[in-house]
């Protein structure tokens, strides 16, 4: 459990960090953010209050210097104040990101989840059967791998909405359906989350089909594969004892995957107006709306430290040598 | 002759492919020469070669091969993209430019920024991982510390911030959007290169240079940077890969100067067009597919390179088809589990007369359920079929 204790301190430091940088980044970058926000806010009655909260939040000239507006900012996120969004009519941050999360979550957690299962089982099958015709299967999947996401969505909306009409091109519901605990309002929720899906799954699971194959590959080569294979076992059992073994580097690769991963579903989101954390985000960048920036990104940020944190977790309870230690 | 049984497993020595030089990192380097990375001549590396070289030349003269400005408006009557035709080949955007010049002048902006990050990630990414890798202690856990938290920080939304930020004061200068994109592009890179310096670290033949009073830098330059050149160059393909799809998704987002032409400014249009829902597809496959043909380019050249790091990775030499023909000298392709074909080099000597540039022959050890042993089946035609 040593191990599991040094990861949780290493991720503490990380999102202490992170929060930091995101204090940091409106006052290190050129350009005055606070001017930029005001220039937004036409029409909006600007008082002294506001405007000194403005400054306390992106910096400028307050009696309390940076240190107290750092103070300040981390007061702010513990008791859960992130400001108000100039973009969706001075909403508090907080509100505008709880409306879009849970489409976030359900979509790209859903599909990443989907690609990693599907992505591991399609690389231990392609290892396996190394020498046939599933070897071609390799460079598509590369072509995949280098496709932007978004590029994916255009050809999906193009193919599978526009041109056959089959999937719903935007949204994540029907204008008329309201939500409600029934099979409709499901239905149609999974109706219109189906091609996003689809499409952050095909992307993604490319990587994970290269990175099994890979160690798969390796793996088999190994004296305890070829010791079961001389036993006598079963084929099914000796590839499931090398694909526990070859899934390892998978698992641990998460962290740098799973960033990948999420910074593509976000653009998923935006191309098929999905109303996640993508779409405000590209609503926050394009009204200069900052302090819903910082807030989508402290989300986002920790919400990968999480995912990381549970990636370890499962490493540690699939790999027993990590647990003997000390 | 080189043909030999090995057991395959484990430690089996890697093989470069047809030119005799063992190893994919080998032991020790050899002087006087520079070490050269040999990738193997499969056709996945040659296509990715030949398609890079494809991007560079049109990012060099992009602007003079494009025919016509890509601000230039054709009509101002006309108010929908006009399908590709004889006057533009791939048709107009909304304002009525020409798509494929567009393409071709927005070529050099992604190419250059591309590069760019590459390199100053790959630089960075050496100097951080070989000088954890080989200080160690204090200056490892700093590094490494450094290494992991940018490996986990989600790199686009952080660079959707910094260039929200930016924007006020327009970000369309290549040279600064290369260096903040290699700035969460390094880390992956300086890991790996760390690990592998690492294992070097601790080699008889650095030991016996700082024995010999070697210093530092020049142990570090000699002996160990030239064993990193494969790691290197794959690290920088991944980060140039990893900037056009970045850069891409920023341009897209409308976070640089959408005036800079580039392939993501371009997708930016298309979208801001409603490009996607209307089937306007000449606005958005052509820089779409340019991305992903450089990138698979850049991922299938990869490839060639992994291969080199870890022969083990080849999808095997012949086909079952190609091995029939052969009568058996060629070895089937068909992986079996507990089989493994090995390919041996032919020795520096190249004493059975191939040529260098010939592949060897595989050698196939069996030990699956004692089937046929045909190890030494095909020693007497060194490089049929393969």
């Amino acid at each position: 459990m040593k191990v599991l204790g040094r990861r949780l301190t290493f991720y503490l430091v990380v999102a202490i960090a992170a929060i930091t940088v995101d204090f940091l980044l409106p006052r290190v970058l050129p350009g005055n953010p606070v001017d930029a926000v005001l220039s937004h806010m036409q029409g909006a009655t600007v008082t002294k209050a506001s405007l000194q909260a403005l400054k306390e939040q992106f910096g400028g000239d307050t009696k309390t210097g940076v240190a107290g507006q750092y103070v300040h900012f981390w007061h702010g996120l513990l008791t859960g104040h992130l400001g108000v969004s100039t973009s969706e009519g001075m909403a508090p941050v907080t509100a505008v990101i709880r409306g879009a999360l849970p489409w976030t979550l359900g979509l790209v957690g859903l599909a990443t989840l989907l690609s990693f299962v599907l992505g591991t089982l399609i690389g231990v099958l392609v290892a396996w059967r190394r020498g046939t015709w599933l070897d071609q299967l390799l460079p598509i999947t590369t072509f995949f791998q280098a496709a932007p996401y978004f590029f994916l969505a255009f050809l999906a909306i193009d193919l599978f909405a526009v041109k056959l009409g089959w999937f719903p091109s935007e949204g994540a519901r029907g204008i008329t359906d309201f939500p409600a605990l029934n099979w409709t309002y499901a239905s149609d929720v999974l109706y219109h989350a189906a091609l996003p899906a689809a499409t952050i799954v095909i992307a993604s699971a490319a990587g994970w089909i290269v990175g099994m194959r890979n160690v798969m590959v390796t793996t088999m080569d190994e004296d305890y594969v070829l010791i079961a294979q001389a036993k006598g076992l079963p084929k099914k059992r000796v590839i499931w004892y090398a694909a526990r073994n070859a899934i390892l580097p998978s698992v641990a690769s998460f962290s740098l995957a799973i960033g990948f991963v999420v910074s593509g579903a976000l653009l998923t989101e935006i191309v098929f107006s999905y109303p996640g954390l993508g779409f405000i985000l590209l609503t926050a960048v394009q009204q200069a709306d900052y302090s819903l920036l910082q807030g989508i990104f402290l989300v986002i940020t920790l919400a990968v430290l999480i995912v990381n944190l549970i990636a370890d977790f499962v490493y540690v309870f699939l790999d027993p040598r990590t647990r003997q230690e000390a | 002759m080189a043909l030999s049984t090995s057991t395959g497993l484990g430690t089996a020595p890697a093989a470069d492919d047809g030119t005799g030089k063992a190893g994919a990192v080998p032991a020790a380097p050899r002087r006087g020469r520079p070490p050269r990375l040999r990738l193997p001549r499969s056709p996945k590396v040659l296509i990715g070669l030949a398609l890079i070289l494809v991007f560079l030349v049109v990012a060099v003269f992009g602007s003079t091969l494009a025919p016509y400005d890509p601000s230039r408006t054709f009509s101002l009557t006309e108010s929908f993209p006009l399908p590709p035709s004889a006057h533009h080949l791939l048709g107009t955007t909304q304002q009525q430019q020409d798509v494929l010049s567009q393409l071709l002048v927005g070529t050099r902006s992604t190419v250059l920024v591309a590069f760019i990050a590459g390199m100053i990630a790959t630089i960075l990414s050496v100097v951080i991982g070989v000088t954890a890798g080989y200080q160690g202690r204090l200056a490892d856990d700093v590094l490494s510390m450094l290494a992991n938290f940018f490996l986990v920080l989600p790199a686009l939304p952080l660079l959707i911030v910094i260039f929200g930020f930016l924007k006020t004061n327009q970000g369309g200068h290549d040279l600064l959007i290369g260096v903040v994109i290699a700035l969460t592009g390094w880390a992956w890179g300086a890991r790996v290169l760390r690990a592998q310096t690492l294992s070097l670290r601790n080699r008889d033949y650095v030991d016996a240079a700082r024995i010999s009073g070697e210093r530092s830098w020049r142990i570090i330059t000699f002996e160990i940077m030239p064993n990193l050149v494969p790691i290197m160059a794959a690290s920088f393909l991944f980060t140039v890969l990893y900037a056009v799809g970045t850069y891409t998704a920023l341009a897209f987002l409308g976070l640089v100067n959408p005036n800079h032409w580039s392939w993501g400014s371009e997708l930016f249009y298309a979208q801001v067009a409603g490009g996607v829902s209307a089937g306007y597809w000449w606005l958005f496959i052509p820089p779409g597919l340019a991305v992903a043909l450089l990138g698979t380019a850049l991922a299938l050249v990869n490839f060639g390179i992994d291969e080199f790091i870890n022969p083990r990775l080849r999808a095997s030499g012949v086909s079952r088809r190609k091995a029939r023909r052969s009568g058996g000298t060629a070895l089937p392709r068909r992986f079996v589990l507990g089989v493994t074909p090995v390919v041996r080099p032919e020795g520096p000597e190249t004493a059975s007369g191939a040529p260098p540039g010939q592949r060897p022959v595989a050698d196939l050890i069996t030990t699956d359920h004692g089937k046929t042993r045909r190890g030494r089946r095909g020693s007497g035609q060194p490089g049929s079929g393969l």
